[in-house]
């Protein structure tokens, strides 16, 4: 998902602290307690969720250049206003989970710094292009579709902080969806040009929707630590079909078909979705994805032009507050 | 090179008038008003709030969990406070 | 839609709303471009409002301009199937974003005037320009004071930082004595008490600038030659690509809905 990277939690390190605190902690999450950021809680546990969040952050925030590139274009001036109320929002979020995750410890600056270097990951699905205006119907219906999906768990997530910015979150997502399957009903009842327009976006975001969920639940050997600390309720692969079981009747009713020809449905009525190409997973992550160069030169460049912005901001307050002291000593 | 950090702040709102300000979040900004403003930019863009308050977050003093036993747990015991420690007959009704 | 340009009867109500729409959407486009490249996230933030802010009075004032005319244009013809010469709005918003700075001043300068503007306005005798402008009122003071925190901010604030704002004020200058300029028709409308007379503006706007701009330990130009020619279709050669963006869409895929 938006932390699909991570999904190696830290190794638990129980046995070179406390034993008691940790099995006091354990007991807490256990009877579903919250652990808030003054709480003692393992240094594993710390580490964990302040890469999962500030992942999630980074994907918000890199997540705003592949729509925003269609604010400029918005063929209409009510889908101007609802495509850029819509990024703002995620700009928003990315804010709320920056804060979250500073309640561990770590400053937002530091933990941008460490996007920017490219130590720190974000969605792989910001890496893919957006080339047409149907790409913006399928990013909302799909790509926060699949965010709403994951995001929903996470509201109980056993740390305060987290699952209160996603209540927050989830709260202003609702419209997102909604907008992106009203640009693709639209285009559906449209021209024939415009159909075209939203099958070649669903064929082309399909598979990259999927990846989200990150890898097969076989496949990750490490997400233990992250479900016995409650941070994670559901492996990858039952978000992943809840979510294909989901849209399988959106694309019908929008007369779009999945391009995944081998996909039936079972005798539960669960869509079985063939094998996932996870090399190409593997290569976006790696910095091979379509767009990967060009989201951190974006985000480098926005950061680099702002230094003289902040460092105005800073030097203006500091002459203030010296003006205020020396008015004081007067 | 490193990013200097800008102050952070914590965000109170007060959602209608009678009600408390409550938190809602954070946010990091240069100043006092800047703060407000990026309060007002962040936190009420669907008509949350009436009133804002910034806080500097480092001028908030927390309690410590680790004393939650000497803190709290003395108030547990002391039901005599509550109204339903008391007992009135029924035919008095309401009170 | 066709993707061919649009008649517009420009009977002196309906252009008068049309100019002011046409600022409000400039306007809001330009922010809009910083949606996701700001200089912190706060200010994406900040900036998109302002923009939004925008956008909707565009809307409005494009839907009363269509509804003067009462022919079948709407919102989205007006804005989206005029080519360059036929749009109406001021040179200023349609200057490119630049630096931070630049972006600031320009909405400095702009909404400085448009705060007073709008106030004036509401007592306007045309019930929906008074409407508009009570809602834009509020909307062009919370601009007006975020844009001069920065302008403090910038201009007191390091060497680097003065340098750039006073180098955007110096740029930006020229283009905002169009703001105050009332041609023959907008005087019929004065008259009547539809509209205002910006020019009766420009004391109170001076003296809103002074006030911030000495603050800032910045310092207005002296030249006072202004640009003019906006309002008449006589643009920078800036608009066009703007335009160009902007109506993308509807200019390739002519007729459709969105």
């Amino acid at each position: 998902m938006y932390t699909q990277a991570l999904n190696t939690a830290e190794t638990d390190d129980r046995g070179l602290e406390d034993a008691a605190k940790a099995a006091q902690f354990q007991a807490r999450i256990d009877a579903e307690e919250r652990i808030e950021p003054n709480d003692w809680m393992p240094a594993a546990y710390r580490k964990t969720l302040t890469r999962q969040i500030s992942q999630h952050a980074h994907s918000e925030i890199v997540g705003m250049l592949p729509e925003g590139n269609w604010i400029t274009r918005a063929p209409t001036l009510r889908r101007k206003g609802a495509l850029l109320a819509k990024v703002q929002d995620e700009c928003g979020h990315g804010l709320y989970l920056y804060a979250a995750a500073e309640t561990l410890g770590a400053s937002r600056e530091e933990l941008v710094d460490a996007m920017l270097a490219g130590k720190a990951k974000y969605s792989s699905i910001f890496n893919y292009p957006t080339l047409t205006w149907a790409d913006i119907g399928t990013i909302g219906w799909l790509v926060d579709g699949a965010a709403i999906m994951n995001q929903i768990p996470l509201c109980r997530c056993s740390y305060g902080p987290y699952a209160r910015a996603m209540i927050r979150v989830c709260k202003e997502e609702s419209f997102h969806q909604r907008q992106g399957y009203e640009i693709m009903v639209t285009l559906c009842r449209g021209s024939d040009e415009q159909k075209a327009m939203a099958q070649d976006a669903l064929n082309r975001w399909w598979w990259p929707v999927l990846m989200m969920f990150g890898p097969p639940d076989a496949a990750s050997q490490h997400s233990d630590a992250s479900t016995r600390w409650k941070i994670k309720r559901f492996s990858n692969d039952e978000l992943r079909q809840k979510f294909v079981d989901a849209t399988v009747p959106q694309a019908q009713y929008l007369g779009l078909t999945i391009p995944d020809p081998g996909m039936v449905q079972d005798a539960e009525g669960h869509w079985r979705y063939s094998e996932i190409d996870w090399t190409e997973f593997k290569q976006v992550l790696a910095g091979n994805g379509p767009c990967n160069r060009d989201r951190m030169a974006a985000r480098r460049k926005a950061h680099d032009e702002g230094a003289w912005v902040r460092e105005a901001a800073a030097a203006y307050a500091a002459k203030r507050a010296q003006r205020q002291t020396a008015q004081a000593a007067e | 090179m490193t990013t200097p950090n800008t102050p952070l702040w914590e965000v109170f709102i007060r959602s209608r008038n009678g009600l408390a300000h409550k938190h809602v979040g954070s946010l990091h900004a240069s100043d006092a008003t800047m703060a407000l403003q990026a309060a007002r930019d962040i936190y009420t863009r669907r008509g949350e709030g009436l009133s804002i308050w910034v806080v500097p977050s480092t001028a908030i003093t927390a309690s410590d969990p680790a004393e939650k036993g000497m803190m709290f747990e003395p108030a547990e015991s002391k039901i005599y406070r509550h109204p339903t420690f008391y007992e009135v007959p029924d035919e008095v009704g309401h009170m | 839609m066709s993707c061919a340009n649009i008649q517009v009867s420009e009977t002196p109500l309906m252009l008068y709303a049309l100019r002011r729409a046409d600022d409000a959407l400039i306007l809001g486009h330009r922010l809009s471009e910083w949606c996701g490249h700001a200089p912190i996230l706060e200010e994406d933030m900040a900036l998109s409002n302002i923009a939004l802010d925008l956008i909707g009075q565009a809307r409005e004032l494009y839907g009363y301009a269509a509804k003067s005319e009462g022919r079948d244009n709407d919102e989205d013809k007006l804005a989206y199937l005029r080519d360059v010469r036929q749009y109406r709005n001021l040179l200023l918003v349609e200057q490119p974003n630049g630096d931070f700075a630049h972006t600031m001043v320009r909405q400095f300068f702009y909404s400085a005037f448009a705060d007073l503007y709008w106030r004036e306005m509401m007592s306007s005798r045309d019930a929906t320009l008074a409407a508009i402008a009570a809602k834009s009122e509020k909307e062009s003071a919370y601009h007006l004071r975020h844009a001069s925190e920065w302008i403090i901010r910038l201009g007191d604030g390091t060497d680097e930082s003065h340098r750039r704002v006073q180098a955007a004020i110096d740029d930006l200058w020229a283009f905002t004595g169009e703001m105050f300029a009332v041609d023959d028709g907008e005087r019929a409308l004065i008259h009547a008490g539809v509209a205002i007379d910006p020019g009766t503006l420009r004391g109170r706007w001076l003296t809103t600038l002074s006030d911030v701009i000495d603050e800032a330990t910045l310092s207005l130009p002296q030249n006072d030659w202004m640009q003019q020619g906006g309002r008449a279709g006589r643009h920078s050669e800036h608009l066009g690509h703007l335009l160009s963006e902007l109506q993308s869409m509807q200019r390739t895929f002519p007729g459709l809905t969105w």
